[in-house]
């Protein structure tokens, strides 16, 4: 598979760890984030930490759209499924986050929830199309890549006067999520971890390109480097980061130049900005309130918002006391701190999202990396 | 929600509104929207998710890229 | 002297006709269904009796009575028609192998269908020819079967349940908790192809993929297997939850851990691009026609030999071995040259978006 099995080559891993491993200053640590989940699971998935020198330090950062759904949201779509009677189209992997009551999607589909995963918003807009005796709501979430796609579904649904189509949209935003690691109110409290630099989300940036994270390297003085997703990509990215650090630099470099360019892809940003606006704060799990740092549909499409329609109103709930996945989505504490890890929280029995998604930390170590934790 | 791919383009101008592609993985064929791109052609790569094109792949930089990966450290560690 | 004439019997209409709850309810339409469409294709001297239950010789092997192996297995594969094979064909090699894993070879098949209401003639008799077809290619007959026929909305078309019953010669212990470190791993083939085949026909999931589901009876491979003398410790088929779920059953069974090598195990190159596409790992992926083989060291070679020498082993490999471990963590060392757990699969495989 081209621009696929190049940036996979174990031999190039080979020469790319021993040049980290000459590169890193003996008495420093290096604590890097990787924001994305789908770089927290390509490092889990090749295992990646173990081509790394111990100077190297991995924090998982919570860029996983999953993981930061506060139960509230997805009580909103189980709320729909079951009282509401849509027919509840989603992506896969928001199936079995727990919610409230011991339920989840899955489970509320179990019971007799009409909820249908779907692989594209088009797929959604088809199955409205099908049925257009029934309510259909396409559950959209997701950082910046997820978003122009869920922009086009509303245009193409008010195009084609798609009266039974509406969104239920939790879309949320990158830089504000970096923004609130940086400023971690709780420092005292909670504690924090010093984060040298940041592996910056590969296909988000496709779509808002590299100037964003500008003010990260400006006011922050931390680096970025926007890495592709191809584990060669991301030693590649740590690779660049640690020579900023050592350098004192801090830049916006970006190791994905072949999919992402500064200004990203403006017709896609054009699309979000002509169907979506800020929403004041949002919620976010273990980030608690953002501001500025989700979207709500705009007042010219208010027909396509579930939340609208439905008049929906968005509940609070807190975390199950022991789940530590607040403090592990900051980068604060591991998988293995969390006292229920891989006892009561299994993926099988998961009690917070960040065991659910295959991006979340937790899940990540579980599946691949416990080996890890019998030495 | 990060899962893309690089995807050939084997065929344009698909689909009602003429937006649509058919796009080729490793012998894989599927048809995706390219709504959110203007110009791609038969023979460009796009990266793929959630059945659209969001940005198309630039093969020289993927060239510079790949070199890079040799190149890199031999002048990091010339200068650190 | 009274003339009592033969009722006229209209024949099922194959092509167009239904199933109907008449199928299903014991009487006339019922001996009908099973005289024009299932004994049609499946008769044998077995069937052919008659009755409730099929009177089968009792089993005998080199002059004593042998050991009895039994399986039963339920299908619901939807859909039912795919690349490579359909329900019919898969529920008999999947049962016939259940049986030959052990190390029995399979005699008799079971077979009991569980009908919708509405279900096309035309299909019902598409799946029974290509049952048929499978168990005269394998030389297992079905000796004794049962319908039954549920309202419209009540079920999907079809399920059926198949069970296979072999003999196993004395001496002879294949299992899964006779697993034991030091020892190696090996696969038949390619992993991955039946389950990408399924999904590339289902809605929601749409692509052209030239692939095809590798359902086959292993039942003579494995013969080839025991043939060669070598000590094999276990043998199993890497069904539901692919080649993972199966070798962390085992390792469970045996108290030890593995060590796989990536690059090792074969995957078809179109398989691992739909598993990009769908964000799947192809180690999860179910296989309906390829073997595990775990077995002493020393015989490894020998056994590799034997498989290629195979049309159904053509792609063999060694994957991996056995290793201490009280943890029972089946582990692989990437392509990458890092290493990871492959552990259980949870739930059921969801296509990743992220």
């Amino acid at each position: 598979m081209k621009y696929i099995d190049e940036f996979r080559d174990g031999a190039v891993a080979k020469t790319l760890a021993d040049k980290i491993a000459k590169l890193v200053q003996p008495q420093r640590r290096y604590s890097l984030m990787e924001f994305c989940g789908g770089h927290t699971h390509a490092i889990s998935r090749y295992g990646l930490t173990d081509l790394l020198p111990p100077h190297v330090r991995m924090v998982h950062g919570p860029g996983c759209p999953v993981c930061v759904l506060p139960i509230g949201r997805i009580d909103m779509a189980i709320n729909l499924a079951l009282d509401q009677g849509v027919i509840l189209c989603t992506y896969g992997d928001t199936l079995r986050v727990p919610a409230s009551e011991c339920l989840s999607l899955m489970k509320a589909k179990a019971r007799g929830g009409d909820i249908r995963m779907v692989y594209s918003t088009l797929d959604a807009l088809q199955i409205a199309r099908d049925n257009p005796q029934r309510e259909v709501v396409f559950f959209a979430i997701g950082f910046e890549t997820t978003t122009p796609p869920t922009a086009l579904a509303i245009l193409q649904a008010q195009q084609e006067q798609l009266a039974n189509f509406s969104v239920l949209c939790c879309h949320v935003l990158t830089p504000p999520a970096i923004t609130q690691i940086l400023e971690l109110p709780e420092v005292p409290q909670r504690g924090t971890l010093p984060i040298d630099g940041f592996i910056g989300p590969a296909h988000v940036s496709t779509v808002i390109g590299s100037r964003p994270y500008e003010f990260v390297a400006e006011k922050y003085r931390k680096p970025v480097v926007i890495a592709g997703f191809e584990p060669l990509d991301v030693m590649q990215a740590i690779l660049m980061l640690i020579n900023q650090v050592n350098q004192g630099r801090a830049e916006v470099e970006n190791e994905f130049s072949r999919a992402v360019s500064r200004d990203g892809n403006r017709k896609a940003q054009d699309c979000v900005a002509e169907v979506f606006e800020l929403r004041r704060e949002f919620e976010w799990r273990g980030l608690s309130v953002v501001p500025y740092s989700a979207l709500m549909i705009r007042e010219k499409y208010a027909t396509f918002d579930a939340e609208r329609r439905f008049k929906l109103d968005y509940k609070s709930v807190p975390d199950n006391k022991a789940c530590e996945c607040a403090a592990i989505l900051r980068g604060v504490k591991r998988p293995q701190d969390c006292k229920i890890f891989g006892t009561v929280c299994t993926p099988e029995n998961p009690i917070g999202s960040c065991m659910v998604s295959s991006e979340g930390a937790c899940s990540a170590h579980y599946s691949y990396g416990r080996y890890k934790d019998m030495d | 929600m990060c899962l893309a791919l690089p995807v050939k383009v084997v065929e344009v101008g698909c689909g009602p509104a003429g937006d649509w592609a058919i796009v080729d993985l490793g012998g894989v064929k599927k048809e995706i929207s390219l709504a959110l791109l203007d110009d791609v052609q038969v023979g460009d790569y796009v990266i793929l998710h959630v059945g659209y094109a969001l940005s198309k792949l630039d093969p020289e930089e993927a060239e510079r890229t790949l070199a890079l990966f040799s190149d890199m450290a031999e002048s990091a560690a010339a200068a650190a | 002297m009274s003339e009592i004439k033969r009722g006229y019997v209209r024949p099922l209409d194959l092509k167009h006709g239904r199933v109907d709850l008449t199928h299903g309810a014991g009487g006339r339409a019922m001996v009908q269904l099973i005289s024009e469409l299932f004994a049609r294709h499946l008769g044998n001297k077995y069937l052919g009796q008659g009755n409730d239950g099929a009177v089968l010789p009792a089993p005998v092997l080199d002059g004593k009575p042998a050991r009895l192996v039994m399986s039963t297995d339920c299908h619901v594969v939807s859909p039912l028609f795919f690349p490579g094979g359909d329900i019919g064909c898969l529920s008999v090699h999947g049962t016939l192998n259940d049986v030959a894993v052990m190390g029995a070879t399979p005699l008799y098949l079971a077979a009991g269908f569980i009908l919708e209401e509405g279900f096309a003639l035309a299909d019902l008799a598409r799946i029974v020819e290509s049952m048929a077809d499978a168990a005269r290619a394998t030389g297992v007959p079905v000796v004794t079967g049962d319908t039954k026929v549920v309202e419209r909305g009540k079920g999907d078309g079809i399920f059926i349940t198949t069970t296979a019953v072999g003999v196993l010669p004395d001496g002879l212990e294949l299992g899964g908790a006779r697993v034991r470190p030091g020892d190696v791993v090996l696969v038949s083939g390619s992993m991955g192809d039946h389950g990408v085949a399924i999904m590339s026909q289902r809605e929601n999931l749409t692509f052209e993929a030239r692939i095809e589901s590798d359902t086959a009876a292993l039942h003579g491979l494995i013969a080839k297997l025991l043939a060669t003398g070598a000590d094999i410790r276990c043998l199993r088929d890497p069904t539901r939850g692919g080649l993972a779920s199966t070798l962390n059953e085992i390792a469970g069974q045996s108290g030890v851990g593995m060590m796989l090598h990536e690059k090792a195990i074969p995957i078809k190159p179109v398989v691992a691009a739909a598993c990009e596409f769908l964000g799947l790992d192809p180690l999860y992926v179910a296989n309906e026609g390829k073997l595990i083989v775990i077995c002493a060291a020393l015989d490894a070679p020998r056994l590799l030999a034997a498989l290629h020498a195979h049309p159904l082993g053509v792609d063999a490999a060694v994957i991996g071995e056995v290793i201490a471990d009280d943890h029972h963590f089946v582990q692989l060392t990437t392509a990458f040259g890092g290493r990871r757990i492959v552990d259980w699969l949870v739930g059921e495989q969801l296509p990743r978006i992220c």
